[in-house]
């Protein structure tokens, strides 16, 4: 009777652990949000989406920080989700075959990769022989290797971006692009929100895929259309709500990213939206005033701050609501 | 390539490829597949799952506007086979045939085939309902569109026509914009099947269309394909001998990657020559 | 497919180039993100090669960070980085077992989904307003409460003492790997959970059937069960602390030095580049930030590459017993 008691009481207090564990995490999160809401709802005016950001001591809003983070999350998006979306097709549906490449075609790719090479000597930006050599090294690989190896070092590669911290992200932008054309811009922190952007995709794009049965592709190919009609017409279809799902997620994990901005886009205290230059954005222009030693500036962080946590929450649950509904339909 | 029918060892088993030839005469009143035109005939097909050798030496003639049955234990290479008549399993690398299937004297396993003819020619309906994540109309129109340019009218006589001809047409004729997937079991497979028939096929692969079925959605399908073999050769592989015994007027029955015997149903099902055959006709496999 | 006749004469079919174009072009842009990790490795360590060949091995020893007489070394930022990821392991590691126990095994059914959903909110919100939050909310109330109260009880102790030194700032090292606890604390979770979920009900089942509690359920069966798919979880938990930029950066303190107590203010690699980087003047002062980049993905790749194996192993391991 003693050990059994014994061990009740063992569990009763492991169970109460447990319970605290997850009250301590919910505690957290409480008051992240509480303090989120105390300190930045009473700064939401209508002031902050239509006055630009105020120099130290005056009043002012965040409006071209704002359509500077607009722009910026758009383009990434645009450039990262179609090739997250098709890397991760060609995972899933190629990348189980072992197929070499034929000879003519590796050919084809390594004078692809000598043509960028060339046009790096040719316009003297040194670091496009990188990709060019990338390309030809590749190209060999890819004559050996064939497909399905291509693919398990692509998705091992992928997993390596998708946890590759952000700032050494920036970090590479920088050197690559802001380097080489003289001045951070815009489109030096799209390319670096793109570049978070494409492994979510890629990830959730190819899990998305290997969900859909193989017997829904035998009975497109069964009809007699061409494979790349099967993926694009039957198969996308039958995966979409879990491809959005993974496209929102990102746009949530870029809308929120600093790091990689600080030094590609960097900021600016004025009206733009021209990608070719610096480009205001709410992270950094939070990072800025939220350290600086002016109230104005201070109050403007935090409802930034409250801003960007409303839409990237808001983005996250509409993503779950989205993988409820594509969970119900298998 | 091209092949003629004449050739006189039409069933051969792998286990005794000489003797099988003058084994298989007709009983009195009972057709041979082999004395019907021949709609595809297989010859000397070996299938391969990378090195797993699982058809062994294939041989036999299908004949016109008749429903085969292919029956045989599980994993017996009864589904590879009829995966093989319309090349599906070219979906999965490492998977291969050799040898010959010839659908009316062309050699569809020759790599000259466009395959995507080929599969508007030989329709092919799964096990599991595979509807597509579209409209009920869409899913039919799919297939369609591959093949044949249809302004909208004719489409939707052809959707009609193949629902109907998938005696589903009273049931989803007021939803045709529904999704296929909120069909009941029984509605989606009869969907898929209307949506084979659309493409206008010749032949017809139905593999193990009933089993996750109940009872009356397969008296339907059954009904069915009764109905269906007046325009199109039908094949199916089943694991039900009531169902093959009702439906097919020839079975073929393998065993472990060969082909037992083949002959008219009647046969198979009340004087097997082999023993193997017997012995699973009788339930004494599991 | 092979071994028929016609396979010389290939015939080149409309919806064939249609197909090959479609598989041309996925591979290509699987390539591009391969050439792209190549890329980043290969100008990581361009652009910090002046700093490689002046300091050699020796920067991942050095603890001077002296940008006027130009001498850097990387010991302080990787020291700093390394305590803080430790220290929100050691708390994020037993609070996320307990939640990933609570979900999986003792919260009521309505109550599962909620809770998962609102820990993994916790994943949502930008790494910014932990900063924030951070340092104008928590780490003030610290300094005012729990600070002097561990400096009073715990200051006398042997190793203690000297962990917990210093003027009650607030900020420093602890305050950083407590935020970091907390941020990754859903990412370990969900792997945890994740794992815990594919236990065969039957296995569980039968150590209920045998009178055992739930902790002993947990502890004799799940966690045997699933070790190999927690340590990886645990792992890629450790990956994203190690990277943690901004809220670091608001909290850590920023100052490049070693120092035994957990409250002094000290830096990580990523703060360091945060701070440091665009006020960065001299090539060698550049190169010396982008080498601790290219240290800080190595470090990640390492952790990573773990993380996967073990993983691997788990799912290898899993594939055997079905």
């Amino acid at each position: 009777m003693k050990l059994y008691t014994r061990r009740k009481i063992r569990n009763a207090f492991w169970l109460v652990a447990s319970v605290l564990a997850t009250g301590f995490g919910l505690f957290w999160l409480i008051w992240l949000l509480w303090t989120l809401l105390a300190n930045g709802l009473p700064w939401i005016r209508l002031s902050l989406f239509t006055e630009i950001t105020p120099p130290p001591g005056s009043e002012g809003g965040l409006a071209n920080a704002i359509v500077g983070s607009l722009w910026m999350t758009g383009v990434g998006m645009l450039i990262g989700t179609p090739l997250g979306i098709l890397a991760g097709t060609f995972l899933s549906e190629f990348g189980r075959a072992s197929r070499s490449l034929s000879g003519r075609a590796t050919a084809l790719w390594a004078v692809f990769g000598l043509l960028v090479s060339l046009s790096g000597y040719l316009f003297d930006s040194g670091w496009l022989y990188v990709p060019g050599i990338a390309l030809i090294l590749v190209a060999g690989a890819m004559y050996l290797l064939g497909d399905a190896l291509i693919a398990s070092i692509v998705r091992f590669v992928n997993d390596i971006l998708l946890s590759a911290p952000s700032i050494v992200i920036g970090v590479f932008i920088y050197s690559v692009v802001v380097l080489q054309t003289g001045h951070f811009s815009g489109w030096a922190g799209a390319l670096a929100l793109a570049l978070i952007v494409i492994p979510v995709v890629l990830r959730t794009t190819e899990d998305m895929l290997r969900l859909v049965p193989d017997s829904m592709r035998e009975a497109a190919i069964a009809l007699g259309a061409p494979q790349w009609k099967v993926v694009v017409l039957v198969i996308y279809r039958a995966a979409r709500a879990g491809i959005l799902t993974g496209i929102l997620l990102a746009v949530a994990r870029i809308s929120g990213e600093t790091a990689p901005l600080l030094f590609t886009a960097l900021n600016n205290q004025f009206w733009s939206s021209h990608l070719g230059e610096p480009l205001a954005n709410l992270p950094v222009v939070i990072f800025q005033f939220a350290m600086s030693p002016y109230a104005g500036w201070q109050h403007l962080a935090w409802a930034g701050a409250l801003l960007i946590t409303g839409s990237v929450l808001l983005l996250n649950i509409i993503a779950r609501v989205l993988q409820r509904g594509r969970v119900q339909s298998y | 390539m091209t092949s003629d029918t004449t050739h006189s060892d039409v069933v051969r088993s792998g286990g005794e490829p000489t003797a099988a030839a003058s084994k298989f005469y007709p009983l009195p009143g009972n057709q041979s597949p082999a004395e019907l035109p021949a709609k595809i005939s297989v010859r000397d097909l070996n299938f391969y799952y990378g090195r797993n050798h699982v058809l062994h030496d294939i041989s036999l003639e299908i004949p016109e506007r008749k429903v085969t049955a292919f029956i045989g234990p599980s994993g017996c290479g009864k589904s590879t086979l009829l995966r093989c008549i319309n090349r599906v399993f070219e979906l999965y690398p490492g998977q291969k045939a050799t040898g010959e299937i010839n659908i009316d004297g062309a050699n569809i396993l020759s790599r000259s085939i466009d395959l995507n003819s080929l599969r508007a020619k030989v329709g092919m309906v799964f096990q599991k309902p595979t509807p597509f994540p579209m409209s009920i109309s869409e899913n039919i129109a799919f297939g369609v569109r591959m093949h044949e340019k249809l302004c909208r009218s004719e489409m939707s006589d052809r959707v009609e026509w193949a629902l109907r001809k998938a005696a589903l047409w009273d049931e989803v004729k007021d939803k045709l914009e529904y999704s296929g997937t909120a069909l009941s079991g029984g509605q989606q497979q009869r969907l898929c099947i209307a949506r084979g028939i659309a493409i206008k096929p010749q032949v017809l692969l139905l593999d193990e269309p009933a089993s996750a079925l109940d009872p009356i959605s397969t008296l339907k399908i059954e009904e069915l394909i009764n109905e269906l073999k007046t325009d199109y050769t039908i094949v199916i592989v089943t694991h039900n001998m009531q169902q093959a015994a009702r439906i097919s007027d020839f079975t073929a029955f393998l065993y472990l990657g060969k082909l037992i015997e083949y002959d008219d149903t009647n046969i198979i099902f009340t004087k097997p020559r082999f023993k193997d055959t017997e012995d699973y006709i009788t339930g004494r496999y599991g | 497919m092979d071994g028929s006749p016609a396979s010389a004469s290939r015939l080149k079919l409309p919806s064939d180039w249609q197909d090959r174009l479609f598989r041309g072009v996925t591979r290509l842009f699987a390539i591009l993100v391969l050439a792209t990790v190549i890329a980043i490795f290969v100008s990581l360590c361009v652009e910090a090669w002046p700093a490689i060949t002046k300091f050699g091995p020796g920067f991942l020893t050095n603890t001077s960070w002296n940008p006027v007489t130009e001498k850097f070394g990387a010991a302080a930022p990787i020291f700093g980085t390394l305590v803080t990821s430790i220290i929100a392991l050691i708390i994020a590691v037993p609070v996320s077992f307990g939640i990933a126990v609570f979900i999986t095994e003792l919260a009521p059914r309505w109550l599962k989904r909620p809770v998962g959903t609102a820990i993994e909110l916790l994943a949502a919100i930008p790494s910014i307003i932990y900063g924030m939050w951070g340092l104008f909310v928590f780490a003030p109330i610290f300094a005012d409460t729990a600070q002097p109260w561990i400096s009073d009880h715990f200051a006398d102790w042997p190793v203690i003492g000297r962990l917990v030194d210093g003027p009650p700032m607030g900020i420093g090292m602890f305050t950083a790997g407590l935020i970091l606890a907390i941020m990754i604390l859903p990412f370990i979770t969900a792997v945890m959970r994740d794992v815990f979920e594919v236990v065969p009900p039957v296995l569980k089942e039968s150590a209920y059937g045998l009178g055992a509690t739930t902790w002993e359920v947990v502890r004799g069966v799940v966690l045997p069960y699933t070790k190999v798919g927690v340590v990886g979880g645990v792992m890629l938990g450790l990956g994203r602390a190690l990277g943690e930029t901004m809220a670091v950066t608001f909290v850590v303190g920023n100052a490049h030095r070693i120092s035994a107590s957990l409250f002094m203010p000290g830096n990580t690699i990523s703060s360091t580049l945060a701070n440091e980087f665009t006020e960065a003047v001299g090539k060698l002062y550049t190169a010396s930030l982008i080498e601790l980049g290219l240290v800080l993905f190595f470090i990640t790749f390492i952790v990573l590459a773990l993380a996967k194996l073990l993983l691997i192993r788990l799912t290898a391991r899993e594939g055997a017993q079905h």
